[in-house]
């Protein structure tokens, strides 16, 4: 009895120690942005973390590279097999916080089939646009017609948010990409 | 009780000239209708540029350490490394000292993006954005578009052509017709949207294989070919990652109005 007492006032002590795990600092989430999802829901970028994340960056209105980007990630995620599968979170963040609001959001990812839970659109302040771009590497500028100018790549986060793995293959599978992540989940 | 009267007014004068000699200052730039080396549609659109404010003096050193110390998650063996590269600070003496290589009233260099944009907000400010950076200097002492005068591309060739080794000069150049010093001249500057320049020193975009990289007109359009300080700068700042710190780059902030 006393020694479950003790495993339990060890459990309750190392619990909150877990959580508060500091965050490598090479971490992406070491970023204070608040991010609000297709749904409404907003919570800030390092509560992604705990999962292996595929991210790349888009736009709703964008009629050329995002739709191809979007199904590169639906059929990376295909070629990784059952049950790691499950594992892998998309996220893919709007450049364009001005006309991509929730429910903009929330249209794309029901006519595009981008099902929850594992696949997360969001939108975040414009100053956070910018620094969550400058962070994965992205390049983007907003164009007097509404458009953008944009890199597309595809980002690999580890679960902590390290970077660790990126292509610029958009519009087929990247095979080397394809082994990182299985490799990501399978160590995840 | 005259006396101690006036000791208190005394104290409040010195509180009071102390806090703005401290107090970066900021002035109006009326913004408009600007020829960029970039243009706003990658075609031949000049820029929009809304009325602004702008820093009148680069951030020095002093100032730099003033933020650190009260920011010091910012400090250089605090900073994480997502954030700002090795040579991060390098230059002041220890975390939180300048010492001799690093005079107070020199602009402060070895500085990311991400700690620049960090110091700005606590400025109530932001980094400029390129196009108001640009149009700001374009100014000289007497004229907001100095650029199509030869001097004026001279004197700015000049600095590029000066020797790297030698010690940067202190902040305090002369004012421009805006008020705003050393724009040209002294040190690089970080814009909020180094990145969306889209021109990068290594070609990379030129390859027809990363074309679909861009989504739209791809890489933006140079105007202005004879221009080639600020197109330098350009070329410059998109070859530069956000946690980069470079031997030249400093930055200061604008406001919105």
């Amino acid at each position: 009895m006393k020694r479950l007492l003790m495993l339990w006032l060890c459990l309750l002590a190392a619990g909150p120690l877990l959580a508060a795990t500091p965050l490598p600092g090479d971490s992406i989430y070491q970023l204070g942005a608040k991010l609000t999802d297709q749904d409404g829901h907003s919570w800030p970028l390092s509560a992604r973390r705990g999962r292996v994340q595929l991210v790349t960056m888009f736009y709703t209105s964008c009629t050329m590279v995002c739709p191809m980007t979007v199904d590169t990630m639906k059929a990376t995620r295909k070629a990784v097999e059952e049950p790691a599968r499950d594992k892998l979170d998309l996220l893919a963040v709007s450049f364009d916080p001005a006309r991509d609001n929730v429910a903009a959001l929330h249209q794309y990812a029901q006519k595009r089939q981008l099902d929850a839970p594992h696949w997360t659109l969001a939108r975040a302040e414009p100053q956070d646009v910018r620094a969550l771009s400058a962070l994965l590497g992205l390049q983007y500028r907003q164009l007097p017609d509404g458009d953008f100018n944009h890199s597309s790549e595809l980002i690999l986060l580890d679960p902590d948010g390290r970077i660790i793995a990126r292509t610029t293959i958009i519009g087929r599978l990247d095979p080397a990409f394809v082994d990182a992540v299985r490799k990501a989940l399978a160590s995840g | 009780m005259g006396s101690i009267g006036m000791r208190w007014v005394w104290l409040i004068i010195g509180i009071g000239a102390t806090t703005a000699s401290l107090a970066a200052e900021y002035v109006p730039l009326p913004g408009g209708s600007f020829a960029s080396v970039l243009a706003a549609d990658n075609k031949s659109a000049p820029a929009q540029i809304k009325p602004f404010h702008l820093r009148t003096e680069p951030v020095t050193n002093a100032e730099f350490l003033a933020f650190v110390t009260a920011h010091p998650q910012w400090a250089r063996d605090r900073v994480a490394t997502v954030f700002a590269d090795k040579q991060y600070l390098s230059q002041w003496a220890s975390a939180d000292a300048l010492g001799p290589d690093a005079l107070p009233r020199q602009p402060v260099i070895r500085v990311s993006w991400f700690a620049a944009q960090a110091f700005c907000e606590s400025e109530q400010a932001r980094l400029p954005t390129w196009y108001e950076w640009e149009y700001a200097a374009a100014a000289d002492t007497h004229r907001a578009d100095a650029r199509s005068d030869p001097a004026w591309r001279n004197r700015v060739l000049d600095w590029y052509g000066r020797p790297s080794g030698t010690a940067l000069p202190l902040v305090g150049g002369e004012a421009d017709v805006h008020g705003v010093r050393d724009l040209n001249g002294l040190v690089w500057e970080w814009v909020d949207d180094f990145n969306a320049l889209l021109v990068s020193g290594d070609g990379r975009e030129q390859d027809g294989a990363d074309k679909v990289r861009f989504c739209g007109a791809g890489a933006a359009n140079m105007q202005q070919k004879e221009n080639y300080a600020t197109l330098m700068r350009v070329a410059m700042l998109s070859a530069l990652k956000a946690s980069d710190t470079t031997n030249n780059m400093g930055f200061r902030c604008a406001r919105p109005e």
